[in-house]
């Protein structure tokens, strides 16, 4: 299967909104090529007629009223924020 | 007292509290000591003590009153993975450096709730991502064990290793962990100690910081089996918070102890007999299936034929989870935000924040499960992982269906290694640390590791045994026959 090129490895730190510098992508990517040979084991199963797991106990999951059952606490919930003001988070500008 | 406090077992020092002979705050009087020499461990990241302290006082409080749940006036240490109200709880990283949350999880609330005492926060690896604890943000644990003759340092293993090293050297009576792939039972078996990991499920992963939500559970790690089963009750059940924790009831299972395991059937799965297994490994495996046949246990051999392939689907399955689970530290609501250049936008934001925040193992592991859950990938990784998944707890079910009531496996494929040792290698070898661990994180099922030799260089080794779902009570019954037999007393000799 897939071999990990470089133009790959720019393309997937971007989707990760991960910075990696230019420099830095042929090491990155041959590293990722090495474990995706390890996961090419699975290549090996037969797994026809199998559903995908998708949940560990055979359970359906809760349900709640669809209600607010908390919030209030701006400041609670602002205080860890590196940048917060007028009870908003702050970022950088988003549009021009 | 022929012991010092802060090394004895929760058994105990409940007996001791219940009768009043010691208060709880002796008790965390002598483990806030033992902390402070045992610094050079580095097991501690987040020290407690007016918390702590305030804790003993309400529950010798309790006591004085006769009230007293299991776990009152017990000093215990968190991993830091657990989210403390208004502690740190950085779990491990950079990113979350900073952070104190305004809430508490689930587990830990329970258990301060029950009069438990907080020591402090543990270290791990970031974000539970390792098997050495060397991807931690504070540096690596160090272990109380050292080779016969050397003084090298040793890991305590991962993730939970802080944990492992912290009741393994006395600096607490017990401790939290998590497991996603083996992150309890694997730094227990290298520190000698006892760790376990519940049915998916049994525990809520409330206020947990998440790594594998399918995989994630947390559980104790403590100094006997009896241990295990008082802690692991504290914490168990339903919790409305999180829709995963199952409305199982909730036993006691203390007192399924001591009840002997005539006729049980344990299962010895040929597929774990790895090539190229150490000699003592096996040697050990077998004196544990010996320890139970002389207990009356049944003890047969059977087969889990896509054990194999465990190992490349959590790679696949875990980091898919991982990337879609830390895609929330963006800089924005909590935790770090890198420096930002004249002009750089949002997406400069995110992208140096990460690229700063997290360490070179969670990058990589972000960056894979991007990979293998992108347009064009998802079927052929992680649909087929899920597939063989699926396949893995079907070889469990079958041979529970066939009668078996618990499996033996050795809990690591060595004793522990050199700090720096698999640095420098390929990190599909630091993986591999899991093959015997990882199968019940895929297949959910409650799996306990318990310390039964040394090896010839003097270093712990654990014996894992696996549990039908729900069926804890019955797998501590045959691991404290394990602990029983093994009668390991072995102590770390103290250089710290």
């Amino acid at each position: 299967m897939a071999e990990i090129d470089t133009e790959t490895a720019r393309r997937v730190a971007h989707l990760a909104r991960i910075a990696v510098a230019e420099a830095d992508l042929p090491a990155l990517a041959a590293e990722l090529s090495g474990i995706l040979a390890f996961m090419e084991e699975l290549n090996a199963v037969d797994v026809g007629g199998v559903e995908p797991m998708v949940s560990v106990t055979p359970m359906r999951l809760r349900r709640r009223a669809d209600a607010v059952t908390d919030g209030g606490d701006p400041a609670a919930i602002l205080a860890n924020a590196p940048d917060a003001r007028e009870g908003y988070f702050a970022v950088p500008k988003v549009v021009e | 007292m022929t012991a010092a406090l802060n090394a004895l077992g929760i058994a105990e020092a409940r007996e001791l509290l219940a009768r009043r002979a010691v208060s709880a705050v002796d008790l965390t009087m002598a483990c806030l000591s033992a902390m402070d020499a045992g610094t050079p461990l580095n097991a501690f990241v987040h020290p407690t003590p007016d918390i702590a302290l305030a804790q003993a006082r309400a529950a010798d409080a309790r006591l004085a009153r006769g009230e007293a749940p299991a776990m009152c006036g017990i000093p215990v240490g968190v991993k830091d993975l657990f989210c403390t109200r208004g502690v740190p709880s950085q779990a491990g990283s950079r990113i979350l450096s900073g952070f104190r949350p305004p809430y508490e999880s689930t587990v830990t609330a329970r258990l301060w709730d029950q009069g438990a005492v907080m020591l402090g926060k543990l270290n791990m690896d970031e974000f539970a991502m390792g098997s050495s604890n060397e991807t931690a943000c504070y540096g690596p644990v160090i272990s109380p064990w050292r080779r016969r003759g050397s003084d090298a340092p040793l890991t305590p293993g991962g993730s939970s290793g802080g944990s492992a090293a912290a009741v393994a050297a006395d600096l607490c009576l017990a401790a939290l962990g998590t497991d996603t792939g083996g992150s309890i039972r694997q730094p227990a078996a290298f520190c000698g100690i006892v760790g376990l990991k519940p049915t998916y499920g049994r525990v809520s992963r409330w206020g947990i910081v998440a790594f594998a939500s399918s995989l994630d559970q947390a559980g104790p790690m403590t100094k006997s089996v009896r241990d295990a089963a008082i802690l692991l009750r504290a914490i168990a059940g339903e919790d409305e918070k999180d829709s995963t924790s199952a409305p199982e009831p909730v036993p006691d299972f203390e007192a399924a102890l001591g009840q002997g395991i005539r006729g049980r059937r344990i299962g010895i799965p040929r597929e774990y007999r790895l090539e190229g297994m150490p000699a003592e490994i096996a040697a050990l495996w077998e004196r544990g299936a010996e320890w139970l046949r002389a207990a009356g246990a049944e003890v047969v051999e059977i087969s889990l034929p896509h054990t194999r392939y465990a190992l490349p689907a959590y790679y696949v399955i875990a980091p898919a989870e991982a990337s879609s689970n830390l895609a929330r530290y963006d800089g924005v609501r909590y935790g770090h935000r890198a420096r930002l250049a004249q002009g750089d936008g949002i997406v400069e934001m995110y992208e140096k924040t990460r690229a700063e925040g997290f360490g070179p193992e969670v990058r990589r592991r972000i960056m894979i499960g991007t990979y293998v859950l992108s347009a064009g990938f998802y079927d052929a990784y992680y649909n087929r992982a899920r597939k063989v998944r699926a396949l893995i707890k079907r070889d469990f079910e079958a041979a529970f269906a066939a009668g078996i009531d618990a499996i033996l496996t050795p809990a690591t494929p060595s004793a522990a290694f050199g700090l720096g040792e698999k640095a420098a290698a390929d990190p599909v070898e630091m993986y591999l640390n899991d093959v015997f661990t990882v199968t019940v994180n895929l297949a959910g099922l409650p799996g306990i590791s318990v310390p039964a030799g040394l090896d010839a260089q003097g270093l712990p080794l654990g014996l894992q045994l696996i549990g039908r779902p729900w069926d804890e009570a019955g797998l501590l019954a045959v691991a404290e026959e394990v602990e029983r037999a093994a009668g390991f007393v072995s102590r770390p000799g103290k250089w710290w």
